[in-house]
């Protein structure tokens, strides 16, 4: 399952990290950051349950990048 | 400018104010030199608090080289080396900088999104009462008849029921030319209602509509990442920890080498070179300006109708060296005029086509179509029974209970049909009636106006190799690659084969030429998919190639193509302008730094300059006809 989140970044180093952070938790098959269209695209892998998965994506990327948003 | 910004904006003008006033008052009164270090640390605060919290929050989070910790250390260190009125400065000029930067990309943000604002916010619906209704356009059912007022966008995909209108489609297509529609003909969602009141039967719901569609194609196109976008990713990773270890030696090994020598410990100096080190070395001017010059790149080629799905695919065309193009519909207009009729002995003319036209009279190919306008009279379908299509051979149809065959030679060489070779050029459809050969029909495709001037466009711009695959038969193979001047051309190919002749040229060409196919995306998925980058031509409606390919353009039009090539080498030599203009004058000062020529006002430009000059230079992506 794929969906695309908007988000709020505000430099395009800070959206790489947020990239590099998502794709390591834990229920997210692939994750791309666009600092450009500041959207998140995030597969979900198999039988993750894509709220809370997003939820921790949130939390960790706020502990990375204490500026962003994403809109859940 | 966003809450955030404002709020920015106000902290800068602010914090400037009172530095001044402090560096005032040091000018005129003579307190002692602890009060005015102590004053200055109010616009620092205010100027420089988010950096510092962020700069601590990141260490604690094990984040620690960004560049608000460089920021931080920098101005930090500079203040307790007694240089205050620098490091408030430093801070000042780098929110600056980040604040121009903000704005320089929202504003092309903006400007990219409204290039592609195709999007109808509403339908009309007739009302019983003969008002007009506005609704979401997702609410819409397939079959629903919508009504579109002059200058409106159309909101679906429908066929008209009602109404003459012209459309303008150059939103999608790039094309400038108005496009005339009545009832029957199939409209477009996105195109803009020039005149007439419209009514439209809608044939798709909203998210399988064109605009839809292509919305969602552009909007995801900066997440399939550039080559030249992910090396920097890359190389961020590697660099800041790498500078931040030669600051660390640049404030220590000197001092203590030059100390052990006899020289003096001058730590504060060194000390302080080495900060301006740090604030040079931040690598946001990359970082930021290479995916804003692609997104430019992929927004300037979309108004001119090209649609590229990715950085990628925009970084590979700019290396494009071998061009394969599919004939007909491609090269040629695919509209075909029988042009000869050769009946067997004892058939007429008019008995020869009619059987050749309905045995085609399900088929969508260019072929079937001309066969079907040259028999002229009215086809009854009924009159048709199964029917096999053979690919790359022809069709088997059962007509008034016969079996009757059309297609090519080697159709006939199939079903054993003894028939008599025509030699002329062009297309020939042979057809036979229970394997007794009934005679051939000649079909000739014209070229495209501007075929010939856009291959020698392409081979001007560096295109190495042309070459035409077809299914066609030897003789109008040869008259059409004769006419065009490709470089090579290979005849009577079957689907799969041509994905073998792709393969054999991918092997043949080097590693850094990039091999690109053009068709139309009738029969073409599989070597779309195949080569470098898949070019679809014509694509509007045609789902399967809009999955297939890489680009697709909107219209037929193949000068299109250059221009896409065009556009690409602009886009990266911005791309690489960037580059080398960012990492030069950061490697100079950098050395000039460590030697002790460059102070903090050089470091602010090294980073906040070359930044916010790198940005401008990106923008001009977007202004690419």
């Amino acid at each position: 399952m794929k969906k695309t989140y908007e988000i709020y970044v505000d430099c395009a180093n800070c959206a790489q990290k947020m990239e590099d952070t998502a794709n390591k938790v834990e229920g997210v098959a692939k994750a791309t950051v666009s600092f450009m269209t500041q959207k998140m695209k995030v597969e979900f892998a198999e039988g993750a349950d894509a709220p809370a998965v997003m939820e921790e994506v949130l939390k960790a990327c706020q502990k990375v990048e204490p500026d962003c948003e994403i809109k859940l | 400018m966003t809450k955030r910004q404002k709020n920015t904006l106000m902290r800068i003008i602010v914090s400037a104010v009172l530095l001044i006033g402090v560096i005032v008052l040091e000018k005129t009164t003579a307190w002692p030199a602890w009060t005015y270090r102590v004053l200055v640390l109010v616009p620092y605060f205010i100027i420089g608090h988010d950096v510092l919290r962020k700069a601590l929050l990141g260490i604690k989070n094990r984040q620690v080289f960004d560049e608000n910790f460089l920021m931080a250390t920098a101005t930090v260190g500079a203040m307790i080396l007694g240089e205050t009125t620098e490091g408030v400065a430093v801070m000042l000029f780098y929110q600056i900088g980040e604040l121009l930067q903000q704005l320089a990309v929202g504003r092309s943000r903006r400007s990219i999104s409204a290039l592609m604002d195709i999007r109808p916010d509403y339908a009309n619906i007739e009302q019983e009462d003969g008002t007009l209704e506005q609704v979401d356009p997702d609410d819409v059912e397939t079959g629903t008849v919508i009504v579109v007022q002059p200058g409106e966008r159309i909101p679906i995909d429908g066929v008209v029921v009602e109404g003459n209108s012209s459309l303008n489609t150059a939103a999608l297509t790039g094309e400038s030319l108005p496009r005339e529609v009545m009832p029957g003909d199939d409209v477009i969602s996105g195109c803009v209602n020039n005149n007439g009141l419209l009514k439209v039967r809608t044939t798709k719901p909203f998210e399988e509509s064109t605009v839809s569609r292509i919305l969602d194609l552009v909007e995801n196109s900066s997440m399939k990442k550039a080559k030249a976008e992910n090396f920097i990713a890359k190389f961020a990773r590697v660099y800041t920890p790498a500078v931040c270890g030669s600051a660390l030696a640049l404030a220590v090994i000197p001092p203590v080498v030059l100390g052990l020598a006899g020289q003096g410990w001058n730590f504060g100096t060194w000390v302080f070179r080495a900060l301006t080190f740090l604030v040079i070395s931040c690598p946001c001017a990359l970082v930021v300006s290479i995916p804003l010059s692609f997104f430019g790149g992929i927004g300037g080629a979309s108004r001119n109708g090209i649609l590229v799905k990715g950085s990628n695919y925009l970084e590979a065309l700019a290396d494009a060296s071998v061009v394969v193009f599919d004939k007909t519909g491609t090269l040629t207009k695919g509209v075909f005029e029988v042009t000869e009729i050769t009946p067997a002995e004892g058939i007429t003319s008019a008995e020869l086509l009619e059987c050749a036209a309905l045995a085609e009279s399900y088929s969508t190919h260019p072929v079937a179509k001309s066969l079907r306008q040259a028999a002229e009279k009215q086809l009854d379908q009924s009159r048709v029974g199964a029917v096999e299509e053979i690919a790359g051979h022809g069709v088997k149809a059962e007509v008034d209970g016969h079996e009757i065959l059309a297609g090519n030679a080697r159709l006939m060489d199939r079903f054993g049909v003894r028939y008599i070779p025509n030699e002329a050029a062009g297309t020939i459809v042979y057809a036979a009636r229970d394997g007794q050969f009934l005679g051939s029909v000649t079909i000739n495709d014209v070229l495209k106006e501007d075929t010939v001037d856009a291959l020698r466009q392409m081979k001007a711009c560096g295109i190495r190799r042309t070459v035409m695959l077809t299914g066609d038969a030897e003789q109008a193979a040869a008259a059409v690659a004769g006419q065009t001047g490709v470089d090579e051309y290979h005849s009577g190919l079957l689907p799969a084969d041509k994905v073998a002749w792709i393969e054999k040229m991918l092997q043949e060409k080097t590693d850094k030429e990039v091999l690109c196919f053009v068709g139309d995306g009738i029969n073409d998925a599989p070597v779309l998919s195949r080569a470098d980058v898949g070019i679809a031509m014509g694509a509007l409606g045609s789902d399967a190639a809009i999955e297939a390919a890489d680009i697709v353009l909107m219209d037929d039009d193949i000068a299109k193509i250059p221009k896409a090539v065009m556009i690409a080498r602009k886009c990266l030599r911005i791309v690489r302008e960037n580059v080398v203009f960012a990492i030069g004058i950061k490697l100079i000062c950098l050395v000039l730094s460590a030697f002790g020529y460059a102070n903090m006002w050089w470091a602010v430009f090294a980073d906040v300059g070359v930044m916010v000059l790198a940005v401008l230079n990106a923008t001009r992506t977007l202004a690419m006809k």
